[in-house]
């Protein structure tokens, strides 16, 4: 027995065929088994239909994958029609030999059955399809009207048997829809022949909510998504949300844009949030949310980018008016085309069609800064679980296209204010909260930084006021009494600029005096040293009238030694004269 | 009575008044094909004598044929007139279910 190697080879998944649906290749790994059949169930009106339809449709135009879509139950003039709206041609796709389509009409009625017979004619019509196009995928929808069609069970069952054997044969991929039978997997059990994949597609009303989820039963030879993923029939077709394939994958820009306050940009480091992240803004009613995000948006148009402003309680006019009111004039923006609005109530639809909605305007609009005006209002739409998945799919798609978004979020009340009503606090990158200070029978607003991940951001509850000018930061008070807003604050301050003056005051003073006492002291030493010159000359003079007087007594010592005649006597050196003369008589 | 059954074959046998237009479906000569053949012979000639046209269709050799009557089994027995269309499906072997599907008593020549 040869060794088992494990190599590459003996580890390829089975080949797929991918679907082009959102979300779905993802789910199953890359798409549904090729030259094999699948099976597509669920209760009337889920989907199954259109799944199969875009399965083929996409194949033809993204793959090059001809198809051949063989309907029971509409004509092709009807599915035409259908899928028209999801910008699907079918009729153009028939005529360039893309798309083969064959109604097969099945009435009870026109059909007597006397003895033995086969299904033979449908094999005939089905080989004419493929062969007229090339056909590598296949769609039979729905095999139950076969069903309904045939009395005879067991021929069917024998003939359907045969079918799908003879699908494989030709290895075309094969989507058979089929209804959901109570208890069953289907009514009438077609799941025994169809055991390589099976799809099936829900669509229930939970809170007056109606939503749709897509689970993959069974798929051979494939690890796949086993989670209910709920899915969306839009203007493009179907799109399957996939949490579990969101990776966390993104790059992380480095470069720093403007909050629109500059002294808000001081206190996050001096420069602001980074690009590409996603910040919170919560607060409680009327703490000045929306005027943040009017300033961050007219701060990116400023720049010359694109932002989209997603308002879900005002209309774009209500939004336009209110920041008007504090001096920002968003109406500029909106007319060169950098602004744009998108206001939806969110009980309007379901949570997912927001989510493909905002999907499609980002990939349209192509903005690099969005903002959701509130994400708390969601929570009418579906549970705080599901909004919060939505929220992470959300930063998702926007971090992956380096897109800053900022939140806004409203708290119950200022006791609960650092928890976030959905959750989602987790999932930003900064946080801004909002507050209300109540101190003397005034409410002042304030707003400090909670978290801004990787910069060194302020701890100061700073005060700030809307103006005229828009959102003013304050100055961080800095005075003795503590942290101080509003009247009390002016207060305090007014009497800081007394104080100050005051001093100065005081200062001045006490210079004025140490002038003059330095003037008077100079006085005195020019007196005392005009008095010890006037000394010091006397004692000068008088030291040279000594010496005169004695160089004029020596000069008169000699004068009358020579006059009586003496000896020259050489004086001493101690200044006496030598007497060497002795006189004798 | 063997009949070659690789081409239409028209079996004329009619007069005047109401003419009846049959087509029946078969795939190739499969035993199936070939029986509903015999049967469908002999009951046009035990009920509808001389007022029938009875036309057969290959569809292994024009299989584009199939989609026209929407054929699905084979093989298939198509009354085309007179109106409306019936179809009965099977080798034709059950006689009664065959006249009343073509809404022929026994013994009626209508």
């Amino acid at each position: 027995m040869a060794p088992r190697q494990k190599n590459a080879a003996s580890r390829q998944a089975i080949p797929k065929s991918p679907t082009g649906i959102d979300g779905l290749d993802q789910i199953t790994g890359g798409g549904l088994p090729q030259g094999r059949p699948t099976l597509v169930c669920g209760a009337a009106g889920c989907g199954k239909t259109m799944l199969a339809m875009e399965f083929l449709v996409r194949g033809a135009t993204e793959f090059n994958e001809p198809g051949v879509f063989m309907s029971f139950e509409e004509t092709d003039k009807e599915l035409s029609q259908n899928v028209a709206s999801m910008g699907f041609d079918l009729p153009g796709l028939c005529a360039r030999k893309k798309l083969f389509m064959d109604y097969v009409r099945v009435e009870r009625s026109e059909i007597e059955e006397s003895g033995e017979y086969d299904l033979e004619g449908l094999f005939i019509r089905m080989q004419c399809a493929i062969e007229a196009v090339g056909a590598k995928r296949v769609v039979l929808d729905t095999l139950e009207a076969l069903f309904s069609g045939f009395a005879n069970e067991n021929l069917l069952r024998a003939e359907l048997r045969r079918l799908f054997r003879w699908l494989k044969e030709r290895k075309v991929t094969a989507v058979i829809t089929a209804e959901a039978g109570m208890g069953a997997l289907t009514r009438n059990g077609i799941e025994e022949y169809v055991a390589d994949c099976v799809i099936f597609l829900d669509h229930r009303v939970e809170d007056q909510t109606s939503i749709r989820r897509l689970r993959v039963l069974k798929y051979r030879g494939t690890l796949h998504g086993t989670s209910e993923y709920p899915f969306l029939i839009g203007a493009n077709g179907f799109s399957v949300f996939p949490l579990s394939s969101l990776k966390l994958d993104h790059k992380a820009p480095t470069q720093r844009i403007s909050t629109g306050i500059s002294r808000l940009d001081t206190m996050l480091g001096g420069k602001g949030f980074y690009r590409g992240t996603s910040i919170l803004v919560s607060g409680v009613a009327g703490s000045g949310k929306s005027s943040m995000s009017a300033h961050f948006v007219r701060a990116a148009c400023q720049r010359g980018e694109r932002a989209l402003y997603m308002a879900s309680e005002q209309s774009k006019d209500e939004v336009i008016r209110n920041m008007r009111s504090i001096g920002l004039d968003l109406e500029p923006w909106v007319k060169r085309g950098l602004l744009r609005f998108y206001s939806e109530r969110p009980g309007s639809f379901g949570l997912e069609k927001h989510l493909v909605t905002l999907q499609e305007i980002t990939a349209a609009f192509k903005p690099s800064v969005v903002v959701i005006d509130p994400i708390t209002n969601f929570s009418s739409a579906g549970t705080n679980s599901e909004v919060k998945s939505m929220a992470v799919r959300l930063i998702d798609m926007f971090k992956s296209r380096q897109i800053t978004t900022m939140f806004t979020s409203l708290t119950a009340g200022d006791s609960a204010a650092e928890v976030s009503q959905v959750g989602v606090s987790s999932l930003m990158d900064a946080w801004l909260l909002l507050r209300n200070l109540e101190c003397n029978g005034e409410r002042s607003r304030g707003l400090y930084v909670l978290k801004a991940r990787g910069m060194a951001h302020s701890n100061q509850i700073r005060e700030f006021v809307l103006t005229d000018h828009g959102v003013q930061l304050l100055d961080v008070y800095t005075g003795p009494s503590g942290f101080l807003t509003g009247s009390a604050r002016a207060a305090a301050e007014a009497k800081d600029r007394e104080d100050a003056a005051e001093h100065a005051r005081m200062v001045q003073l006490k210079s004025l005096e140490l002038n003059h006492k330095r003037q008077q002291l100079e006085i005195e030493i020019a007196r005392m040293r005009a008095a010890f010159e006037q000394e010091e000359q006397c004692l000068l003079r008088e030291a040279q009238e000594v010496e005169l007087r004695q160089h004029s007594g020596d000069a008169v010592r000699t004068a009358i030694q020579a006059s009586r005649q003496g000896d020259k006597v050489p004086i001493k050196t101690n200044g006496r004269p030598e007497s060497a003369v002795v006189v004798k008589h | 009575m063997k009949q070659p059954a690789t081409s239409k074959r028209k079996v004329n046998k009619s007069k005047n008044a109401e003419r009846w237009s049959l087509r029946l479906y078969v795939a190739g000569t499969t035993p199936k094909s070939m029986e509903a053949l015999r049967n469908l012979k002999q009951i046009c000639e035990t009920h509808l004598e001389k007022k029938y046209q009875v036309e057969v269709v290959d569809l292994l050799e024009d299989p584009q044929l199939a989609a026209g009557d929407q054929i699905l089994a084979i093989p298939t027995l198509v009354r085309r007139l007179p109106p409306p269309l019936k179809k009965i499906i099977g080798d034709l072997s059950d006689t009664e279910r065959v006249l009343i599907g073509l809404d022929l008593r026994s013994g009626d020549v209508s």
